[in-house]
C-alpha cells in the first residue's frame, strides 16, 4: 500500500531539507474550537516516539473564542533553540479552515508547502467569497487543497477532519507515517477501538489524496 | 532521568511539586492559569494533600500563601501582570515581613496583549520590592527555577518572584525532572515579631531589606543562570534576558555567535558580568521581553557611556513581543520574509460562543437601554467584554476587574442616570463586592448586572468562588432584596428579561439583575468527559 511506505529520507519535501539534519517547523492554523491542538497532540506523539526535540507554542485565552489561533510546532534531530519559527522558513503551513491558510503566508520558506482545508468556517460578517480566497492558494507554487470535512464524513465522522488533515500533509513532515499512526492510536486510545480506527482511516485517506495531488 | 513534554507553566507546576511545595494559591489569568491547574489533576498533589483550590483574587491568593510561609511550610502564589496589580500591597510588604517557609510569586506577563488589557513589565515589581526575579529562557529553566526557587527565598529570607512571559508559559518543550523533595515541617518564625510591621519594627525591617541588597546582587553574579557567553567580535555585546536569549540563538546554532553574548535569568542585575560586557565591547544590545527595563538602567540618563541599543532608540520596537525576526532585523541580518498575506483575508477577532447566555443578556440590555442616550454601560474582565464588538456594541468600559460597579457609581454620581455595571460572577466575587457596597452606602442609582454563567469562562471554565452564593452577598451587602432579581438569559425569557431591565433602569437606588445559564462551553465539556 501506498500510503504505509515511510518516506525515505527528504524525498517529497520540495527540497526543504538540504541539510543532512531533520528539521520540520509547521505552522497549524486555525479557527478557536475547531481543534487543532489534536493535530499537535498526535504529531507531537510521534516525534517523541521518534526520539526527536520537539517545540511547540500555542495559543490559549481570549482568541479561543472563536478567533483566529495558530500554533508553531517545531521537530528536529538537533537542539531547537526558539519557541517561535522565524518568518519565511516554515516547511509547511497546516491549516484546517482555508481563509486562515493564508494568515500565516509570511512564515512559509520559499521551499515550502501550504496544505488547508477547503471548508470554510464562517464566523465573520465579512467572509470574503470562498473562490477569491481558493484563488490565492491556487497561486502558491506548492499546495493541497483538500475537502478535509466530505473525507471525514464518508469515514464516519465530521470529526476525523483534523485527521485527514494531518494525513493530507504527512507525505512533508519528515516523520515515518507509521509513527504518526501510532501517535493517534496513543491519543485516541481511551475513546476505543472504533474511534482509532475511524482517525486512522481519515490519516490514510488525506494520505492518499495528498499524494495524488501533490 | 525522565524526559516529559511540558508547556512551561506545566514545568513550572510540576518543579514547585517536586521543590517541596506544600500549598498553590492563585486566581486564574491568561498565561498563567494551567499552573494550578496542572497541580490541582496530579497525583503527587493529591497524596500529598498539597492546596490547591482557586482563591477569591489575587490579593487574597498571595495573602494564603504568605500565612502558609509563616507557618513555615513552602508555598506559591500564581498569577498573570494585572493580577499582581491586585496583589501588590500584599506583594511589597511581604519583603519586608520576609518570609519563613519558602514563597514563590509566580507571574506571568502578556506582552503583545494576546488575552489582556496592557502589557505591563512584573520585573518592575521585583525591583520595586527589592527582591531576587528569576526569568527562565526555556521551559527546563522554569521547571528548575520553580523547584530551587523556595530554598533560594529560604536563603535570602524574602519571597523570590518567578517571572514568565506568554510564549514560555504556552509553549511545550522537554523537561527533565530531578528528585521530589520533601515538605518542610509546621515551624514557628524563630523571630515573632516578623511578621509585625509597626512603624518601629517596620523601619528596622527595611534597613535589613537594603542590607539584604548585596546578599542578592552576588547570588546573581554567581547564579548558574546568568552567564557570560565569549565572543571574537567586540564591535557588539549583547545582553539577552529570559526567553530573547533562545531568539537569539535561533540566528547563532551550535554556539557560533561572534560577539559576546550575557545570558540574563536572574536579578538583581549581575553587575560585575555587565561591567565586563561594557569594558570589552564598542556597543551593546539589549535584548529584553516587555518594557526597555535593563536597557535604560544600563543606558542611564545621560548616556554619555558605552552606546546602548535596544527598544529605546528604535533598534526593537517599543512594544510588544520580540521575535526571531525582530531580532534577526536588530542584528542587520538578512532573511526570506515570506509572501505577503493576501488581502482578501480578513480578520477574525474572537467572539461570544454561538448559544452563550451573555448574548441573550445584551440583546434584551439594548432593546431597554434604547430609550436612553448612549454609554451608560461599564463592563468588567471576561468574556462578555466582547459585548464591545458588533452585533451588540452595548459597553463602553473595560479598565480592571471590578471597575464596571464603581465606575458607574462615579458616573452617577456626575448625574449620569441610569448608570449600568456588567459584571460576571467571578469578577464579582473577585473585586466588585467592595463597590456594591459603596453604592449600598450612598444609594446610588445604579444597576448592576451580575451574568452568571457559573464559571470563569475566559480562562478555561474554573469554579468561581461565588458559586451559589451572589444574591446572599447582594442582600448581605445591603442591597433591597426586592431590587435582587434572577432570570435565566434564553430567547424564550426575552421580553421579561427587557421587562425588567427597564423596571431596574427606571429605580432610583442601587439593583441587580442576575442573568444565570451555566457556560455552554463548560457545559459541553461537562457532557463530553461524562461520555
Amino acid at each position: 500500500m501506498r500510503y504505509a511506505k515511510a518516506l525515505p529520507f527528504g524525498e517529497g519535501l520540495g527540497g526543504a531539507f538540504k541539510t543532512n539534519n531533520m528539521k520540520s517547523d509547521i505552522i497549524l492554523a486555525g479557527v478557536g474550537g475547531q481543534g487543532i491542538l489534536s493535530i499537535a497532540t498526535a504529531l507531537g506523539e510521534a516525534a517523541l516516539a521518534d526520539g526527536l526535540l520537539i517545540k511547540q507554542a500555542e495559543t490559549h485565552g481570549m482568541s479561543q473564542r472563536g478567533g483566529a489561533v495558530y500554533s508553531h510546532m517545531r521537530i528536529s534531530d538537533q537542539p531547537i533553540s526558539s519557541d517561535l519559527i522565524p518568518g519565511g522558513s516554515a516547511d509547511l503551513i497546516l491549516s484546517v479552515e482555508p481563509m486562515e491558510s493564508l494568515r500565516y503566508l509570511p512564515y512559509l520558506s520559499e521551499t515550502g508547502y501550504l496544505v488547508t482545508n477547503i471548508t470554510p468556517f464562517v464566523n465573520i460578517p465579512n467572509y470574503p467569497d470562498i473562490e477569491l480566497v481558493l484563488a490565492e492558494i491556487h497561486k502558491l507554487p506548492r499546495f493541497i487543497a483538500i475537502d478535509a470535512d466530505a473525507i471525514a464524513k464518508e469515514v464516519g465522522s465530521l470529526r476525523a477532519s483534523n485527521m485527514v488533515m494531518l494525513g493530507a500533509a504527512s507525505p512533508f513532515i519528515d516523520i515515518e507515517f507509521s509513527k504518526i499512526e501510532n501517535g493517534i492510536r496513543t491519543i485516541f486510545e481511551r475513546k476505543g477501538e472504533a474511534v482509532v480506527n475511524m482517525n486512522l482511516e481519515a490519516l490514510r485517506r488525506g494520505r492518499i489524496f495528498a499524494e495524488e495531488n501533490r | 532521568m525522565q524526559k516529559h513534554l511540558f508547556l512551561g507553566v506545566e514545568a513550572i507546576g510540576q518543579g514547585a511539586i517536586d521543590g517541596g511545595m506544600s500549598g498553590v494559591y492563585a486566581y486564574p489569568g491568561t498565561p498563567s492559569t494551567e499552573i494550578t491547574e496542572f497541580i490541582q489533576d496530579h497525583p503527587l498533589a493529591e497524596e500529598r494533600n498539597i492546596h490547591r483550590k482557586w482563591s477569591a483574587n489575587e490579593k487574597t491568593a498571595f495573602e494564603t500563601a504568605l500565612g502558609m510561609s509563616y507557618a513555615g511550610k513552602r508555598a506559591m502564589s500564581c498569577m498573570k501582570h494585572v493580577g499582581l496589580n491586585v496583589a501588590a500591597d500584599a506583594f511589597i510588604n511581604a519583603a519586608m515581613t520576609g518570609v519563613n517557609g519558602g514563597l514563590v510569586l509566580t507571574v506571568a506577563d502578556d506582552p503583545s496583549m494576546h488575552s489582556s488589557q496592557n502589557e505591563q513589565d512584573s520585573r518592575f515589581y521585583g525591583k520595586f520590592a527589592m527582591v531576587p526575579i528569576l526569568e527562565p529562557s526555556s521551559q527546563q529553566e522554569a521547571y528548575d527555577m520553580a523547584r530551587e526557587g523556595f530554598a533560594l527565598s529560604e536563603l535570602t529570607k524574602v519571597p523570590v518572584m518567578l517571572r514568565i512571559t506568554t510564549r514560555l508559559a504556552h509553549s511545550r518543550a522537554g523537561v527533565e525532572c530531578s528528585d521530589v523533595l520533601d515538605e518542610n515541617q509546621l515551624s514557628m518564625p524563630a523571630d515573632p515579631r516578623q511578621f509585625i510591621l509597626l512603624p518601629a519594627i517596620a523601619r528596622r525591617k527595611y534597613k535589613g531589606l537594603l542590607q539584604s541588597q548585596d546578599l542578592f546582587l552576588k547570588l546573581s553574579e554567581e547564579s548558574k543562570y546568568n552567564r557570560y557567553e565569549e565572543g571574537e567580535d567586540k564591535s557588539l555585546g549583547i545582553v539577552a534576558c529570559g526567553i530573547a536569549y533562545n531568539y537569539l540563538m535561533e540566528h547563532y546554532p551550535n554556539g557560533t555567535c561572534p560577539f559576546p553574548v550575557l545570558k540574563i535569568s536572574q536579578y538583581p542585575l549581575p553587575e560585575k558580568l555587565i561591567k565586563r560586557l561594557n569594558q570589552e565591547c564598542d556597543e551593546l544590545l539589549v535584548l529584553e521581553e516587555g518594557a526597555p527595563m535593563v536597557e535604560e538602567s544600563l543606558k542611564g540618563f545621560f548616556a554619555n557611556g558605552t552606546p546602548v541599543k535596544g527598544r529605546l532608540d528604535g533598534t526593537l520596537p517599543r512594544d510588544g513581543e520580540l521575535n526571531p525576526d525582530l531580532i534577526a532585523k536588530a542584528l542587520g541580518k538578512e532573511f526570506f520574509q515570506g509572501y505577503n498575506i493576501p488581502e482578501v483575508v480578513a480578520n477574525r477577532p474572537p467572539a461570544l460562543c454561538q448559544g452563550c447566555g451573555h448574548q441573550d443578556a445584551y440583546v434584551a440590555m439594548n432593546e431597554a437601554l434604547a430609550d436612553y442616550t448612549k454609554g451608560r454601560v461599564f463592563s468588567d474582565i471576561g468574556c462578555y467584554t466582547l459585548g464591545a464588538l458588533p452585533p451588540y456594541e452595548t459597553i463602553y468600559s473595560c479598565v480592571d476587574m471590578g471597575a464596571s460597579i464603581t465606575m458607574a457609581k462615579g458616573a452617577a454620581d456626575a448625574g449620569l442616570i441610569p448608570s449600568v455595571a456588567m459584571i460576571g460572577d467571578s469578577t464579582f466575587a473577585h473585586s466588585g463586592i467592595t463597590g456594591l457596597l459603596d453604592a449600598v452606602n450612598e444609594n446610588s442609582s445604579i444597576t448592576v448586572v451580575i451574568s452568571d454563567n457559573e464559571s470563569v469562562s475566559m480562562t478555561g471554565g474554573q469554579d468561581s468562588s461565588a458559586l451559589g452564593k451572589i444574591e446572599s452577598i447582594c442582600i448581605g451587602v445591603g442591597v433591597d432584596p426586592a431590587h435582587i432579581h434572577t432570570i435565566v438569559p434564553l430567547r424564550k425569557n426575552h421580553e421579561e428579561m427587557v421587562r425588567l431591565f427597564r423596571q431596574e433602569f427606571a429605580y432610583e437606588g442601587v439593583s441587580v439583575i442576575i442573568p444565570r445559564r451555566e457556560c455552554i462551553q463548560k457545559m459541553s465539556r461537562k457532557k463530553r468527559n461524562s461520555k
